[in-house]
């Protein structure tokens, strides 16, 4: 298919896509590393005149790539996730003062935006009892094991990224770019979600479908100059 | 045996803590270096957290899938039966006790088998991944860990790093003795062939019995009990 908007009525050009996104949003953005990433996309990002987001994702990419360069940028005011190390410019940030970090357990954020997505407002788990990590937080013994209270997470955008879709925006992954995007995609208001492939619906098989079309309101096509391919 | 290479020499004992069918998890640091070691007629089934089951050893160099990566964001290959999964999915499997063994890295152990591996004091908190999922959440917590650190003791009275996890260490693995956690005490059962109980003992700050296992399985070549 082609993929042009008239037989695709979700597709957007990535700046279309990144013109959505206003200033002070809380944004939730998929990927492990740059695997699952949607770059296209950030890189539309990076031309648009916002700032102030909160970024809801498991790094912030790696230095001058991905999340990386929003945040040199100073776009970022916040990061929610539970690996940032492996980006030296976070902890310069974070350092300066122009960047708040919050740190959660990568188990505890998974199961926080899978709960934001299914309408759970917080659930307890034992994983970070009696750690730095709980400090502040309610617990409760369950069963004789202690627990912490933790919030669900919701955005007002999530951008993701898998390899395929059909005209209505079902979404197939490949390999282990799958990591947090499809409960990304149940826990926003907007959902921006960045393909390599645009196929007529019925061309991919219902079983093989992960993420159904009523949760992605826009597809963009990945560009490989921008890295998408996480080799960027 | 690995003298010369005490991180090598760890993974290779480690190996013999799995059976066929245990699924496991390797954590960063030296337990990383066990992909590459197992053997695909062990039947054990490595699991990522982010999202496969049935890991297999390194691609060869150029054939590098940006989209097959592992928890440490090295490339990997899959063996047949291999999954893909979501973080979610592959966090229920960690967090609801469906990993036999978790071999993860430490940067100390105290004698209570309580296990500091995920900050560093006066750096910032920037960083835990998986490694308090895994120790909360897995079966069977393995600690592979060199047996000092600049000369200084890892396995400890009381931790001074902060807490990864309590009670969470079943077995400790160092280049020159395997501890086991049993009951509350800390229990000496197995001293690499290179070393003696006195200088294990000087290197040691934690308290230990020494108490080869009953029963215990053959000994890995290289290895003694005490």
């Amino acid at each position: 298919m082609a993929g042009d908007s008239a037989s695709v009525p979700k597709l957007r050009s990535a700046a279309e896509a990144a013109a959505l996104i206003q200033s002070g949003w809380t944004l939730m953005v998929g990927g492990f590393g740059l695997s699952g990433c949607p770059l296209t996309v950030l890189r539309a990002l990076e031309a648009c005149d916002v700032g102030g987001l909160t970024v809801i994702s498991n790094n912030l990419g790696e230095p001058g790539r991905g999340l990386g360069r929003l945040l040199l940028q100073g776009k970022i005011r916040k990061a929610i996730g539970s690996f940032f190390t492996s980006n030296p410019d976070v902890g310069r940030a974070y350092l300066a003062g122009e960047l708040e970090v919050e740190l959660l357990p990568q188990g505890t954020m998974s199961e926080a935006i899978r709960a934001g997505g299914a309408g759970i407002p917080a659930f307890y788990t034992p994983t970070a009892a009696g750690t730095k990590l709980a400090e502040g937080k309610e617990t409760r013994e369950f069963d004789g094991r202690l627990c912490v209270l933790e919030r669900a997470l919701h955005a007002d955008a999530a951008l993701i990224r898998a390899a395929r879709a059909d005209a209505l925006g079902n979404l197939v992954y490949r390999g282990s770019q799958r990591n947090f995007n499809p409960m990304m995609a149940t826990a926003a208001d907007l959902v921006i979600a960045e393909v390599d492939e645009i196929v007529p619906p019925g061309e991919l098989p219902p079983e093989a479908i992960v993420t159904p079309h009523l949760f992605v309101d826009v597809l963009v096509l990945s560009d490989p100059g921008s890295g998408s391919d996480g080799r960027g | 045996m690995d003298a010369a290479d005490p991180r090598r020499r760890i993974a290779r004992r480690a190996l013999a803590e799995l059976q066929p069918g245990d699924v496991v998890n390797l954590g960063v640091g030296i337990p990383t270096l066990v992909a590459d070691l197992l053997r695909p007629e062990q039947g054990v089934y490595l699991q990522s957290e982010n999202g496969i089951l049935g890991v297999g050893p390194s691609p060869p160099p150029g054939e590098e899938d940006p989209d097959l990566i592992n928890a440490s964001k090295q490339p990997v290959t899959v063996l047949p039966g291999a999954s893909f999964f979501d973080s979610a999915a592959s966090f229920a499997m960690i967090r609801g006790g469906h990993i036999h063994v978790a071999l993860l890295g430490a940067l100390q152990v105290d004698e209570q088998g309580n296990l500091a591996n995920w900050l560093v004091p006066g750096r910032p908190i920037l960083g835990v991944g998986g490694a308090m999922d895994l120790a909360f959440g897995a079966r069977r917590v393995v600690a592979l860990t060199t047996h000092t650190n600049d000369g200084k003791p890892k396995l400890v009275r009381t931790l001074t790093l902060p807490l990864t996890a309590p009670h969470c260490v079943d077995t400790v693995i160092t280049e020159l003795a395997v501890f086991r956690f049993w009951q509350g005490r800390m229990l000496l059962c197995e001293l690499a062939e290179d070393t003696t109980l006195e200088e294990v003992r000087r290197l040691t700050e934690a308290r230990f019995e020494v108490e080869p296992e009953p029963g215990a399985a053959p000994l890995t070549p290289g290895w003694t009990r005490p």
